[in-house]
Formats: structure tokens, sequence, C-alpha cells
């Protein structure tokens, strides 16, 4: 089995006035998995739809391989689809289930048993072939919802937000299965999904979507290092938010003040909008917990009051309260050299330059 | 009727809420209604049927009388003959109907159930006599046939079994539709997707997927219409004719005209028992076809 390229080309589909989809082109390399990750209302499922044939798109075209399915009846696009609520037949057992593509494509009953048989092998599920979904637990009906979409063989693999339904122990369990099988079978995956951790997790390629628009498309870590937009950067992991003010620059950094008495220095690469910001520009600053560093309190350009410590096994978190009244989220690896100071201690902060992204205010 | 019959396909298998109250509250909430059944319905049928037996003396009179008089078995063919030509036109009608309320979204949708739902709020007396409107000698259908050139006199439409078991479709159609609507309704959109996706064509998403899912309802659907059909009054009394003459008309004969309440009581015998073995072989039948646990 060898998965095809998916190439989705400007397309657009309008409800009444509102754009569901706006001009979105994605390019999805043979057997990359990728993800569209957005809050609900961006488009992503609607994107779905339309690569499955469920819905038409106003414009643009969709090709598979050197193939174009934009018009293609759903039936006969052969791409696996695994739906948000399994979509099992209760009224057919789970070989039943199973069977069903490859009875549409008039597969002898020889062939038929023998691929059923290896489909729930691939899931762990032999033995289960004469129940019915009602009779499964729900980890298990996503099992056989996958292999009933991938047992006819398709190139191409479809998930809608398949893990939703599960509790969380079993859908990271769930994950690493799905990547496993996407990897050994080679198959592209278009996973939809709003949780981001799942995305990182799972993806090559994540594609976030906002409002019909694609708002960024790369790997995990060039979404998580470099967000273009604020919303990425408040969409992947976490993310502490600063306003402030551009005092100056020069040929490598920003100088940014934050309230009335901090200063940043940010590197100049780091500012993700083309147009660099002017002295006495008002600016959105981003930086991740964990490259905020804690110490203990001198004569920093940034301190602030240790309001509360929250332990998470292998790190903490501390809610730092600045000067201005800012909080600010710390994540520190808990071990047992690091400086780790307690409720209401005055600590000083250090934030490398190279971590600090920055972004037009007027964007969100 | 078996109740029962009326259950919701099982699509994600609830449990039971048999058990949730203890027997003696159970007994207590249900005894106004036994009372009502027992005084209202059960004594006087009872009594019929005893008359049927009893009346004078033990005697089996009556019922020789039903198989030696041809007309009697005639009837009882006829009434079984127009129930079941109904109840297959109304589920030909009603299929289409509830499909389209069960899957057209929005207001349209309530459109369409407002005109399965208002004529069932609408007296069955009044709907039978707007047939009569339209059928009659000088009604508007002859006058459109006429107008229109199509024919010459005006045609016998009322009074035939033609008009019969026109008019009794259209007032047991909200019958059949309502049952299969609600079991269309609880069928997930996402499964006649999962079935076109796996490469069916949209009719053969429908008939292996949707259709075997709606079962249920068709089946409770059509074993009500059936029933209904087959004791319906109203409707053949004022429409039909003698040569559409029903059981119930009959009997209905016997009671108010003849006044011979052991032959009725004889006669009402015969269409119980032989509805009440109908309905028994049906849903032995239906329970054998696959995807129908019901009870």
């Amino acid at each position: 089995m060898h998965g095809a390229s998916v190439s989705l080309r400007e397309l657009g589909k309008r409800y009444g006035c509102v754009r569901a989809v706006d001009r979105v082109a994605i390019d999805i390399r043979p057997g990359e998995f990728l993800s569209l990750l957005g809050p609900s209302g961006s488009g992503k499922t609607t994107l779905l739809m339309m690569v499955a044939g469920f819905e038409l798109p106003d414009s643009g075209a969709i090709w598979v391989g050197d193939r174009d399915i934009t018009l293609v009846a759903p039936n006969r696009r052969d791409i696996g689809m695994v739906f948000q609520r399994y979509a099992l037949f209760p009224h057919m057992t789970v070989a039943e289930n199973i069977a069903f593509p490859l009875r549409m494509r008039r597969f002898s009953k020889k062939k038929t048993m023998q691929a059923v048989a290896d489909a729930l092998a691939l899931v762990q599920l032999g033995g289960f072939e004469a129940r019915l979904p009602a009779q499964l637990s729900g980890g298990q009906q996503q099992r056989v919802a996958v292999a009933r979409a991938l047992v006819f063989e398709p190139p191409v693999l479809l998930m809608d937000e398949p893990l939703g339904a599960l509790d969380k122990k079993l859908r990271e369990q769930m994950q690493i299965e799905i990547k496993r099988l996407q990897q050994s079978l080679g198959i592209t995956v278009l996973y939809v999904t709003h949780d981001q951790e799942e995305a990182l997790t799972m993806s090559d390629r994540i594609a976030v979507m906002r409002d019909g628009r694609l708002e960024q498309i790369g790997s995990p870590a060039e979404l998580y290092d470099a967000p273009a937009t604020s919303f990425v950067a408040d969409f992947i992991g976490k993310m502490n938010f600063l306003e402030g003010e551009c005092l100056g620059q020069d040929a490598r950094c920003f100088e940014i003040t934050i309230g009335r008495s901090s200063t940043i220095v940010v590197d100049r690469h780091l500012a993700s909008h083309e147009a660099l910001p002017q002295r006495g520009e008002r600016v959105r600053l981003a930086v991740r917990p964990e490259r905020i560093e804690l110490t203990p309190h001198k004569n920093q350009k940034l301190s602030g009051i240790v309001e509360s410590v929250i332990f998470v096994g292998s790190s903490r978190t501390f809610l730092v309260r600045l000067a201005g009244g800012e909080l600010l989220h710390v994540q520190s690896q808990t071990t047992r050299e690091s400086y780790s100071p307690s409720q209401g201690e005055r600590v000083g902060l250090s934030i490398p330059s190279d971590c600090v992204h920055v972004f037009p205010q007027a964007e969100c | 009727m078996p109740e029962s019959s009326l259950a919701q396909p099982r699509i994600h298998g609830s449990p039971s809420s048999a058990g949730r109250y203890g027997t003696m509250t159970s007994l207590v909430l249900v005894s106004p209604l036994i009372l009502l059944l027992g005084i209202a319905f059960a004594y006087p049928v009872g009594r019929l049927l005893w008359n049927s037996v009893f009346a004078p003396e033990p005697t089996l009179a009556h019922y020789t009388r039903i198989v030696a008089e041809p007309l009697y078995l005639v009837v009882l063919w006829r009434t079984f003959q127009i129930a079941f030509i109904v109840t297959v036109l109304a589920f030909l009608f009603g299929y289409p109907v509830a499909y389209a309320m069960a899957r057209i979204p929005g207001r349209r949708a309530m459109l369409i159930a407002a005109c399965v739902l208002v004529p069932l709020w609408t007296s069955i007396l009044v709907r039978t006599y707007a047939w009569i409107v339209l059928l009659q000698r000088n009604g508007i259908v002859n006058t459109v046939l006429q107008e229109t050139g199509l024919t010459e006199t005006p045609l016998q439409l009322l009074y035939t079994q033609g008009a019969v078991i026109l008019a009794m479709t259209h007032v047991l159609l909200p019958f059949m539709v309502l049952p299969i609507y609600s079991t269309l309704r609880n069928i997930p959109d996402d499964l006649a997707k999962a079935a076109r996706n796996l490469g069916a064509g949209a009719p053969q998403a429908f008939i292996r997927i949707t259709l075997p899912l709606s079962l249920p309802g068709a089946a409770a659907g059509t074993l009500i219409t059936f029933i209904l059909a087959l004791g319906f009054y109203i409707t053949p009394a004022l429409v039909g004719g003698p040569r559409t003459l029903m059981m119930s008309t009959l009997i209905a004969q016997q009671t108010t005209e003849l006044l011979d309440w052991p032959f009725a009581g004889a006669l009402s015998a015969v269409l119980l028992t032989s509805t009440l073995l109908l309905a028994a072989l049906y849903r032995r039948a239906l329970s054998f076809s696959k995807g129908f646990s019901n009870g």
C-alpha cells in the first residue's frame, strides 16, 4: 500500500455570506501525516468533507496523485475515512462492517474473508468478527472503524476528530497506534482535530486554520518555535503574551519596554511581521513558559513576585506577577539543582533575546 | 395491539428502563388505566363475545351461520383485501414523505410535518366528507374531467372500492409516516455517508443501510395501519357502497339496525381472532429478518 499525494488547489466554499473555506491551498506529500488544526468553525471539517466528496467546493480543485477528483462521486474516490462517531453500521457484525467496502467492490468471498482477517489483525481485534458494534467499547469501535477504512487499501485516509469520544488515556494510546499504523502502511493521512497536543504528537506537518483561511502550515517544531501570527502562537502550546512598545533598534535587536520600567531585548529576525516595528509602535510579545528563566532577585531588568507554584510532576509552573501587573507563566524542570522559589518571593526573570516573538498589536 | 412493536430501534443499545420502579409502585401507577380499560373495554367486549356463544343458550349456531352464508366470508375476505391494499399504498406514499421529513433541514421539514399532522388533528368525518365533495357525481373531479373533455358523462367515483381505498389511505397515512419518521430521524446521517465513502452508490447506501435500519418503524407503521384499516368504520361506511361492505359496517348493522347482538359478537370474534393471528404472524416473519430486534 502506498500513499498518494493530495493537492488542495485554492479551494473555496461559501454558505450564504460566510466564507467557510477561503482559498485554501495545501500540498500533501505521499505518505505524509498532515493535521488540519483549528477551533470549531474554522473550516477544517468542511475542507475534509470536500476531500471526501460530501461537500462541493465553489472554486478550486482537489487532486489525488495525478487524478482530479473535485467532481467525482464520494463512492468513486477510493479514499478511506474514519468518522467522528465511527459511523459503524449497527445492524452488521464487525466482520460485515469491515467486509462492506469489499462487497461494494465485488471481491470474491475468499479474498474478502482473508482481507477482513488481516484488517482485524492489523488493529489487534482478532476474534471479534461476530460481535455487533453495540457490544464493543469505544476504543474497540474506533479500531473497527480504522480497520474498515483501511481494508480496501486506499492511498489516502481521512480522519475527522476520531479520538474525540475517548478518554485521555485511551486517546494517547490510540494516537501512538494510529501513527504506527500510518508509518508502517505508508498511507497519506489527512487528520482533523481541534486538539493541538494531538496534532503536535502525530503530525509530520500541521495546517492551522482560522475563519476558513489557512493561517500557517509547517512542521510541529516550526509552528511551535516560529509561529507566523499571534493566533498560531496562542493556539499551539502554552504562550505568555505581553503588551509593549518599541523603544528603538539597532542592526541586530529591538529594545521593547513592558509596563513602566522593564525592557526586553528581542532578536530582529524573530519579529514575525514584515513591517518591522517602528520606534514608538505598540507591539505584542509572546514567550513560551519554558523559555523564561527564574533567578534569585538582584537588579535584573525584569522582576516579579511569585504568586503560586503548581507542581505537575516532571515540571513546575510558577505564576509570576510583574511590576506592571502582567501575569507570566514560567515553567521549569523539576531537578534537584534547579532554583525553586516559593510563593511570595521576589524573583528576577531572564528571557533570552532569541525566544521572544513580536507581533503587531492590531492583529488581535 | 402489541405496543412493543412501537419501540425504537436499538441503534446505540440503551439499557432497558424495566426494574426502575418496584412492582407495587408500577401497579399503583397503571391501576387507573387498568380500571378504565376493564370497565370500558374488556367487560363490554367480553360480554359481546360471551353472548356470541352463550345467548340464549350455549350454541355455535352464530358461527356456523357465518361459515354457511357466503356473504359473510366474502365481506371478511374483502375487508382483509382492502386493508392490505391500503397498507401497501400508505407505505409506498408514506415512506418517501417520512424520509423527506427526516432528511430535509429546517423550515421545509416543519412544513412537511405540518402537512402530515394537520390532517391527523382534523376529524376523520371531515376528511371523509372532503372526499365525498371531491368524488361525487358533480364534484370537482368529475367537473374537471368533463370540462377538459376526457369524459362525456360523470363517472361513478363515489361508493366504489377505489373510493374506499383512496380515502382510507389518505386518512391512515399519518399513522404510517410518524413511526417511520421517528426511526429514520434516529439514524445518524454519518451512516449513509460512511456507506458512500466505502464505495456504495446512493441507491446501495439506502438499500443496505438506511432501509434495514428503518425497518422497525416500517413494521410498526404497517402494523398500525393494517389493524386500523381492518376495523375502519366511518370512511368505508360513507364513501363505500353496498358492494364495498366491510366487516365493521356489517357488525354495526347487526347491532344498531337488526339488534342481533349475539351474531354481531360472533362476527367481532372472527375479525378479532384473524387480526391477532395476522399480527402475530407478521411479527414472527419480521423477527426472522436481520437487523430487527424487537422485543
